[in-house]
């Protein structure tokens, strides 16, 4: 495949693929094209409605706790260690795709284990934020009465102060725009399941690795194609973080 | 040159020869015509499947038709039929929108989505761009089989107690998402979002492995330039779909949310049967726009591989090359990019900015341009040509006749201004069924016609294609063109009788003769399913390799191809598809070397 190209050299003329891409790589890519426009879809419906409400919560308020910290006050870095995780396996996945390409089973086989980990964790610290968001109680006033609730898919305990008004020695809110968790869980869930999807076509592929099949096919392509899907995954976290976390 | 040819073994991907020992292996009866992974054979499972909803799709619009025709009349094997539906022999209100909702479904997606590319792809594809099969045939099969998925979930929401989704093809919330708002927005709706969920699966399975065809699979020296038009068109359908599907099935993931966690994307300050509903901040609005981000390149979606048929076999039949080839691609990709961009036109009515309308107005007349282009193109091609009038010729003259006639009201609709009036009319009825349903359809036709020598290896009768034709048309525009009037007089789609509005009660007879026409014009097709099916197994046999006299690549396959198409080599190609009546030749198939001195066209 090495073969040295002429200048002015006809890629398109038929008889070979235009570049040189397979199939099923130039599949994988329309497909993460199109995946681009469900998450697009997504958060741009997020946006509109955001922006047409008159209160949205600030996230350093929301995302602020740490496991084992207690109520220290730590924005945002939870999210960071997750979205630093994630990137992480992103680079092992580069790692496990460079050893394939030089037919090294068992570095193909280390990195994609640390791949796998690495995904596995960023869906823990997922599953633990959730917890703690729709566990957490926070004092709101709903129709003249205090409450403690949690923020779910129908209600935000994440609204504006009500002024001069405290329980157990925590600032009393009034209930936050419901869209708000709505958006969060449908969003971070959906990417999540993503994750998780990506975390099984790992534990796939190391299987195929592991009993010879790469081997005996010659190449290592699927690990390049799981790759880019990893890598797009990835990728989609950084606009759910900024969309989520940042803004 | 010699450098050259190095390269080009150097490079030929493996996938090319992939499939070259796989047409030998013993087939099962399963795996021929049930779980086949042949292209061939996928093609006419779509087509089937298509037709056997467009029939019942079809007998639905008859339903409708009889309320809307004779709103007063008792007809009481309506009611052995259809039971409390049809109490005392009256189509009931629920019934009445379960039908246009289903038939609109039914018609859009299933017969003229699925049915229409998944038959003229799987079968054109392959055979054009010289390949022996589907880059994944594996792939191809599934996407057959969620679409038979789909068709079976919206298949069992016909049967259940509350009945199917009733709230327009376009299933709005407030009306969907709420389970108690009304019959239809019930388990209906479910089964419609989860079925639609599975269609979108399919579409995409297909999409993918259309693209990754045609860039990949070309035979040698098929150039994308020397492409048949029908392979651009599926091209471009193939994207579209690949960037619009996706956000649908998000807009219908946030729907199901709405349905059923309690969320509040869609809803708002709601008041339902007395109580006030909790769900606040959000907008139906948004769903508008998700639904017609795919809504409206969903229509090209329909309208383009027809226009790929529609300009191959007139081009065969005309014995003259495609007037304007490039431009032809230039303007499907016109199209193509601006029907992502004209989406909002279907909501002038929504409150939106009027600045912001008014830039919808512009993008939206701007696709009149590439659409005259094209249909410019086929004027001029048939022009002076040597026209053969073949059935699938014919219905290549009523697909401009109807694209025309159709286009032109696409002008009113698209100004705003008068938008405001005859939004959600039947003037909209008449334009979307005239450049959209019926267009689509003679397109659908004229490939059908025009390959099924190459698909069952027997003609259709031409006697009943002829009578098919001239009833299908006449009856089109006396079905269409009378609706346009009742739109200008502001009469509503979608209600259940207009003999009682003292405004619309003068249209009482009208709507008798737009019911007989559609009732006809739905027995004549029959005439065409029969023809369809006798042929098949009756048909008079094709005796020659290319019967038609045509260029392109799958008439220098056998009679009846095998898994792979052709038995030797794949062919090579040397020029483009539209050699009709050069040089003093009638035609010169793509495969034939250019000669010495002939002309450069
Ligand atoms: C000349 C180009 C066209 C223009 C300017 C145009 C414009 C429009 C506009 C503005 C509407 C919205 C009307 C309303 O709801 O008030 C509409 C509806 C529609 N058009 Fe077109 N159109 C054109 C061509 C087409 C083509 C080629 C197709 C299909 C192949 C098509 C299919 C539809 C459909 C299905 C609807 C109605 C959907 C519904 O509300 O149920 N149109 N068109
Ligand atoms: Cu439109």
């Amino acid at each position: 495949m090495s073969t040295h190209v002429p200048a002015g050299y006809k890629w398109w003329t038929g008889g070979k693929s235009p570049y040189n891409v397979s199939y099923g790589k130039l599949m994988m890519w329309i497909f993460l094209l199109s995946d681009t426009f469900t998450f697009g879809a997504l958060l741009i419906s997020y946006g509109t409605i955001r922006v047409s409400q008159n209160y949205w919560p600030d996230p350093n308020h929301v995302f602020n706790a740490f496991p084992l910290m207690g109520h220290t006050n730590l924005p945002l870095a939870f999210v960071s260690l997750m979205t630093f995780i994630l990137i992480m396996s992103s680079v092992t996945m580069v790692l496990a795709v460079h050893e394939g390409h030089k037919r090294n089973r068992a570095g193909v086989e280390k990195w994609l284990l640390w791949t796998i980990l690495g995904g596995s964790l960023f869906l823990s610290c997922q599953a633990w934020e959730w917890t703690h968001m729709i566990t957490g109680s926070h004092a709101v006033l709903i129709d003249g009465q205090i409450k403690e609730i949690g923020a779910t898919i129908t209600q935000n305990p994440y609204g504006a102060a009500v002024p001069g008004l405290m329980h157990d020695g925590h600032q009393v809110t009034t209930p936050g725009p419901v869209g708000f968790g709505g958006f969060f869980f449908g969003i971070t869930g959906f990417h999540g399941f993503h994750v998780f999807s990506g975390v099984c076509l790992l534990v796939l592929a190391l299987v195929w690795t592991r009993i010879g099949k790469f081997d005996n096919l010659g190449h290592y392509e699927m690990i390049e194609k799981i790759g880019l899907y990893w890598h797009f995954v990835d990728l989609v976290w950084v606009f759910v973080f900024l969309c989520f976390y940042l803004i | 040159m010699s450098n050259e040819i190095a390269v080009q073994h150097g490079v030929i991907p493996h996938e090319v020869h992939e499939h070259h020992d796989v047409h030998h292996h013993h087939e099962t009866f399963i795996t021929k015509y049930v779980f086949s992974q042949d292209h061939k054979m996928i093609a006419k499972q779509f087509l089937i499947t298509g037709i056997i909803w467009a029939i019942i799709g079809g007998l639905m619009s008859v339903l409708f038709r009889i309320q809307l025709g004779y709103p007063d009349v008792s007809l009481p094997w309506l009611e052995d039929i259809f039971g409390h539906w049809a109490k005392d022999g009256k189509i009931q209100p629920e019934f009445y929108y379960a039908l246009g909702t289903m038939h609109g479904t039914i018609l859009v997606f299933f017969v003229l989505t699925a049915g229409l590319s998944g038959t003229f792809a799987n079968l054109l594809i392959p055979y054009q761009v010289g390949a022996r099969d589907m880059a994944s045939p594996f792939m191809n099969m599934l996407s057959y089989w969620f679409f038979v998925l789909a068709s079976v979930i919206i298949m069992a929401s016909l049967f259940v107690q509350t009945g199917p989704a009733s709230g327009g093809w376009t299933v709005y919330p407030p009306l969907s998402a709420l389970g108690d708002a009304s019959q239809g927005s019930k388990i209906g709706m479910d089964l419609w979002l989860v079925a639609m969920a599975m269609f979108v699966v399919s579409q995409l399975l297909g999409g993918l492995n259309y693209v990754s065809t045609i860039l990949n699979m070309r035979t040698k020296g098929m150039t994308m330039t020397r492409l048949p038009l029908t392979v651009w068109a599926i091209l471009f359908t193939a994207l579209l779909g690949i960037l619009s599907f996706p956000v649908l099935f998000s807009g219908f993931i946030l729907l199901l949310f709405d349905r059923h966690l309690g969320t509040s994307f869609y809803l708002s300050d709601i008041v339902l049967g007395g109580n006030i509903l909790p769900n606040e901040g959000g907008s139906p609005i948004l769903y508008q726009h998700l639904f017609w981000f795919l809504g409206h390149p969903e229509v090209y979606i329909i309208i383009l591989p027809t226009m790929g048929l529609v300009s191959e076999v007139m081009s065969i039949n005309a014995r003259k090359p495609i007037f304007g080839y490039m431009a032809m691609i230039a303007s499907m990709f016109a199209i193509a990019l601006l029907a992502f961009l004209v989406w909002a036109h279907h909501m002038f009515v929504t409150g939106m900015n009027p600045f912001l309308g008014s830039v919808f107005v512009l993008l939206t007349l701007l696709i009149a341009v590439p659409s005259a282009i094209k249909v410019f193109n086929w004027l001029t091609t048939l022009w002076r040509g040597n026209i053969r009038f073949t059935p699938g010729m014919l219905f290549c003259v009523g697909f401009v006749s109807m694209f025309i006639s159709g286009g032109l009201t696409g002008i009113f609709v698209g100004n705003s201004t008068l938008d405001m009036h005859l939004h959600d009319t039947y003037f909209v009825i008449a334009h979307f069924h005239i450049v959209m349903g019926v267009s689509a359809f003679m397109g659908m036709f004229a490939g059908v016609y025009h390959w099924f020598p190459k698909m069952y290896g027997r003609y259709m009768n031409n006697t009943l294609g002829y009578i098919h034709f001239w009833v299908t048309l006449v009856c089109a525009y006396v079905i269409f063109w009378p609706m346009h009037y009742e739109g200008f007089a502001g009469m509503p789609r979608r209600y259940y009788d207009y003999s009682g509005w003292e405004s619309f009660k003068h249209f009482v007879e009208l709507n008798r003769v737009i019911s007989f026409a559609a009732i006809l014009s739905f027995l004549v097709q029959l005439l065409f399913v029969y023809n369809f099916f006798y042929s098949i197994f009756k048909g008079r046999k094709v005796t020659s390799q290319n019967p038609w006299g045509a260029n392109t690549l799958e008439w220098t396959t056998p009679i009846r191809p095998g898994h792979g198409n052709w038995p030797g080599e794949i062919p090579e190609v040397h020029r483009w598809a539209y050699d009709y009546g050069k040089d003093g030749k009638d035609f010169i198939p793509q495969t034939e070397p250019v000669g010495k001195d002939e002309s450069t066209h």
